[in-house]
C-alpha cells in the first residue's frame, strides 16, 4: 500500500519535472507563433492608411495604385496620369482639408452633413483628381471611383529604400535602411572588437602569468554584466561629443559611435570565448612546438591559435549576434535616421531601435505594429541562424576532439 | 650556398618575439584600462549624487531634482518577481535534464530549445511580452507582464547554472543514497539538492543583476515614463532603473539639468551589477573550500 503511493508521488513529481522543461521549449514556440502571427498579419494589409479611401474620378482609366506611387503622387513627384498608364492629364491633389478651397461653410454645413455630398461632387466634376479622406464620408451613390489597393508585397517590404510607417495616405515600410544600418553598425563593432578582443585573449591565456590572468579576467566577465543602457549612456555623453568634435560634425550621434560602444560591449564576449578556445589546446602540442625550438611566439601563431580557430570563429560570430540584436545603447548613440547610410559617419538605425523607438506609439493591430513584429521576426530568425551556426561550429570541435 | 648563421636567426626570432609580446601586452592592457575607465567615469559623476534623499525620494520637478526611489521600488519587484517565475521552473527543468533524462532525443531538443531561448534578443522578449501577457492575456502594462517577460529571459541562465551545479555532484552520493533504498525524488531532494544549493543560489543572485539592467523587455509591457506615484498592486505600472536612466539620458524635460540625476541612477545600476557579480564569486569561493573539507 505504502509503496503504491510512494510510486504515485515520484510519477507525480516526474510529470512536474518534465513539464517544467519543458518551457523553455513552449516559450520559443509561443514567441514564434505571436511574432510571425503579427508579423506575416502585415502582408494581408494594404499600404494606405486604416479607415480612408482614395478616390478617382469615374473616368480615370487607372485603377490600381501601389503604396509608393500613391506616396508619390502626394509627393508630387508624379503630377501626370499619364505616368501612371492614364491619359494625358494634371493629376490634381485633394485632401480633406482642402474642401474649403471650394466650397464655403455653408454649402458643407454646420455638421459636415453636406461634406460627403461635396466631396462626390468634386469627384465627379474634376477630371484629374485625386481625393484622400475619411471612408466614412464615402456613400453608395458616390458619383467617383474607388481605388484599389494590392496587399504589402514582400519586394515592397525587403527592397524598399524608405521607412516610414506614418506617412499619409500610405505608409512606406521599406526595411532595406534599417537591414543596412543594423548590418553596417555590426560589422563596424566586429572589426574593431574581434582584432583587439582577440589580441587579449592572446596575452591572457598564453603569456601573462597567472596571477595576472586570475584578477583580470573576472574583471573582464564582470564588465560583461554592466547594462547595456549604461554602456549606451556612456556613449552619449563621452563618446558622441568626441566624434562630432574629432570629425567636425553637425552631430555626433553616428553609426561610428553604435559601432564603439558595439565593440566595447563585444570585447568581454569575444575575450572570454576566444581565450576559453585557447585553453584548450593540448599541452603536448605545445611542448612539442617548444621542442622543435619554436619560439613561443611562433607556437602561439602555428599551434595554438590554428588549433583554437574554430572556438575564435564561433566568439566573433556570436559577437556579431549580440551586436545585431543589441537594443538600448545603440538607440541612445546612433541618431535613429532611417535612411540608407553611405557612410558610418552618418545617423543610421537599426532594426531593434526601431522597434524600442517607435512601438509605443503604434496602435496595438495596425499597420504599423504589424510592420514593428515584422522587423521583429527578422531579427529573431537572423539571430537563431548565428546561433545555430555558433553550435555547428563547436559540436563540430567536440566531435573532433573525441 | 651559404647557411644565414645561427645565432643571427635565434636573435631576429628572439626579437619577434619580444615586439610581438609587448604589442599584445599593450592591446591587452589598454582594452582593461578602457573598461575600467568607464566603470570610473561613471562611479565618479555619480557619487556626488548619491546621497540617502536620492535613494529615498520621488523625483520633482520634471525628474531634475529630488530622487529615484519609484525607480527603485519599482526594479525590486521585477526582480523579486521574475525570480518567482523562473526560479522553481528554472531548477525543476534542470533536476529533469540531469537526474532523470542523462541522454536521448528529448533531453537534445530541451537542451538546443533552452539555447535558442538564450540567444532571443531582449527586444524580441519586449514584443513577445507585449503580445502575449500585456495584449492577449490582458494584463496591460503591469508588474506582472514584466515580471513573466523578464523570467522567461532569465530562464535559460538559471536552467543552465543549475545544471552545472548538479553536474558538480559526485556521483557517489547519488549511488549510496540509491544503494540505501530512496528512491529517486528522495536521492534528488535530500541528497543532490542540498549539496548543490550553493551553487544553485550563485545563478540567482547573477540574473538578478541581468533582470535589474533589462531595458527593451520592459518598455513596453511595464516602464512608465514618470509615476507621480508608486504602484498600487503587481497589475500596476512602475518605473524602473533601467528605463528611468534613458528616460533622463534621452527625453527628460530638460536633459541638462537632469543630467547629474543620469549619473546617479547609471551608478546605483553599476553598483547593484557589481555587488551581485561579487557576492557570487565569494559564494563560490566560500562553498567550495567548504566542500572539500
Amino acid at each position: 500500500m505504502q509503496s503504491s503511493s510512494k510510486k504515485f508521488s515520484e510519477r507525480f513529481i516526474e510529470g512536474l519535472l518534465l513539464i517544467s522543461s519543458s518551457i523553455t521549449s513552449l516559450t520559443v514556440v509561443l514567441i514564434v507563433l505571436f511574432l510571425f502571427k503579427e508579423g506575416l498579419g502585415l502582408f494581408s494589409h494594404s499600404a494606405i492608411e486604416e479607415g480612408n479611401v482614395i478616390a478617382v474620378n469615374k473616368n480615370n482609366q487607372v485603377s490600381v495604385l501601389s503604396g509608393e506611387q500613391l506616396k508619390n503622387i502626394f509627393d508630387q513627384k508624379i503630377v501626370n496620369w499619364k505616368e501612371l498608364g492614364g491619359s494625358n492629364d494634371s493629376i490634381i491633389l485633394f485632401r480633406l482639408e482642402d474642401i474649403s478651397n471650394y466650397y464655403s461653410d455653408e454649402q458643407i454645413g454646420e455638421n459636415f452633413e453636406h461634406l460627403p455630398e461635396c466631396i462626390s461632387k468634386l469627384n465627379d466634376s474634376i477630371s484629374g483628381i485625386i481625393s484622400f479622406f475619411p471612408d466614412k464620408y464615402w456613400t453608395k451613390d458616390f458619383k467617383g471611383k474607388k481605388i484599389e489597393f494590392d496587399p504589402i508585397t514582400m519586394k515592397e517590404v525587403f527592397a524598399g529604400k524608405e521607412w516610414f510607417p506614418t506617412a499619409h495616405p500610405a505608409a512606406q515600410l521599406g526595411i532595406a535602411p534599417l537591414l543596412l544600418g543594423t548590418l553596417w553598425v555590426s560589422l563596424g563593432a566586429i572589426l574593431l572588437a574581434l582584432p583587439l578582443g582577440l589580441a587579449s585573449a592572446v596575452y591572457l591565456s598564453e603569456i601573462a602569468n597567472k596571477k595576472v590572468r586570475s584578477i583580470l579576467k573576472p574583471l573582464i566577465e564582470l564588465l560583461a554584466g554592466i547594462p547595456s543602457v549604461v554602456y549606451g549612456f556612456f556613449g552619449l555623453v563621452v563618446i558622441v561629443p568626441l566624434i562630432q568634435q574629432l570629425f567636425n560634425l553637425p552631430v555626433g550621434e553616428t553609426g561610428l559611435a553604435g559601432s564603439i560602444i558595439l565593440g566595447i560591449m563585444a570585447l568581454p564576449t569575444i575575450i572570454t570565448i576566444s581565450e576559453d578556445a585557447m585553453n584548450t589546446t593540448p599541452r603536448a602540442m605545445k611542448e612539442a612546438s617548444l621542442a622543435l625550438g619554436a619560439s613561443k611566439w611562433q607556437t602561439i601563431y602555428k599551434i595554438v591559435i590554428p588549433y583554437s580557430i574554430s572556438g575564435i570563429t564561433a566568439a566573433a560570430i556570436l559577437g556579431i549576434g549580440r551586436a545585431i540584436g543589441e537594443t538600448m545603447a545603440v538607440l541612445m548613440v546612433t541618431g535613429n535616421a532611417a535612411i540608407i547610410p553611405h557612410s558610418l559617419l552618418e545617423p543610421v538605425r537599426t532594426i531593434p531601435a526601431t522597434i524600442a523607438a517607435e512601438l509605443g506609439e503604434a496602435p496595438a493591430g495596425g499597420l504599423h505594429y504589424k510592420a514593428l513584429f515584422a522587423l521583429g521576426c527578422i531579427l529573431f530568425v537572423i539571430t537563431l541562424i548565428i546561433n545555430l551556426i555558433v553550435e555547428f561550429i563547436s559540436s563540430r570541435k567536440k566531435y573532433q576532439n573525441s | 650556398m651559404k647557411l644565414p648563421d645561427e645565432n643571427k636567426l635565434e636573435k631576429l626570432k628572439k626579437r619577434r618575439q619580444r615586439i610581438a609580446f609587448i604589442i599584445l601586452g599593450t592591446i591587452g592592457y589598454s582594452i582593461v584600462a578602457i573598461l575600467i575607465s568607464i566603470l570610473t567615469f561613471i562611479i565618479v559623476k555619480g557619487i556626488s549624487v548619491i546621497s540617502w534623499d536620492f535613494l529615498t525620494s520621488m523625483p520633482e520637478e520634471g525628474m531634475t531634482k529630488g530622487g529615484i526611489f519609484p525607480a527603485i521600488l519599482g526594479s525590486f519587484y521585477l526582480v523579486t518577481g521574475s525570480i518567482i517565475v523562473a526560479f522553481p521552473i528554472g531548477i525543476m527543468a534542470a533536476i529533469y535534464m540531469n537526474e532523470y533524462v542523462k541522454h536521448g532525443t528529448a533531453k537534445k531538443i530541451i537542451k538546443q530549445m533552452t539555447n535558442n531561448l538564450a540567444g532571443v534578443p531582449s527586444i524580441v522578449f519586449g514584443l513577445f511580452g507585449m503580445a502575449l501577457f500585456v495584449n492577449k492575456l490582458g494584463f496591460g502594462d503591469s508588474i506582472i507582464a514584466g515580471s513573466f517577460t523578464l523570467g522567461l529571459l532569465i530562464l535559460p541562465i538559471i536552467i543552465r547554472t543549475t545544471e552545472e551545479a548538479l553536474k558538480s555532484v559526485d556521483d557517489t552520493f547519488r549511488q549510496a543514497s540509491i544503494g540505501l533504498g530512496a528512491s529517486k525524488w528522495q536521492t534528488t531532494k535530500n541528497v543532490v539538492l542540498p549539496i548543490a544549493f550553493p551553487k544553485i543560489i550563485t545563478g540567482m543572485i547573477l540574473s538578478i543583476g541581468r533582470v535589474s539592467g533589462e531595458t527593451a523587455p520592459i518598455l513596453f509591457t511595464v516602464a512608465a515614463y514618470f509615476l507621480p506615484r508608486l504602484p498600487h498592486s503587481i497589475f500596476d505600472q512602475a518605473m524602473a532603473l533601467p528605463y528611468h536612466l534613458y528616460v533622463l539620458a534621452t527625453s527628460g524635460t530638460n536633459i541638462s539639468e537632469s543630467r547629474p540625476m543620469a549619473y546617479g541612477t547609471a551608478l546605483v545600476l553599476v553598483v547593484i551589477v557589481l555587488f551581485t557579480n561579487l557576492l557570487a564569486n565569494a559564494l563560490r569561493k566560500y562553498f567550495s573550500n567548504k566542500v572539500k573539507m
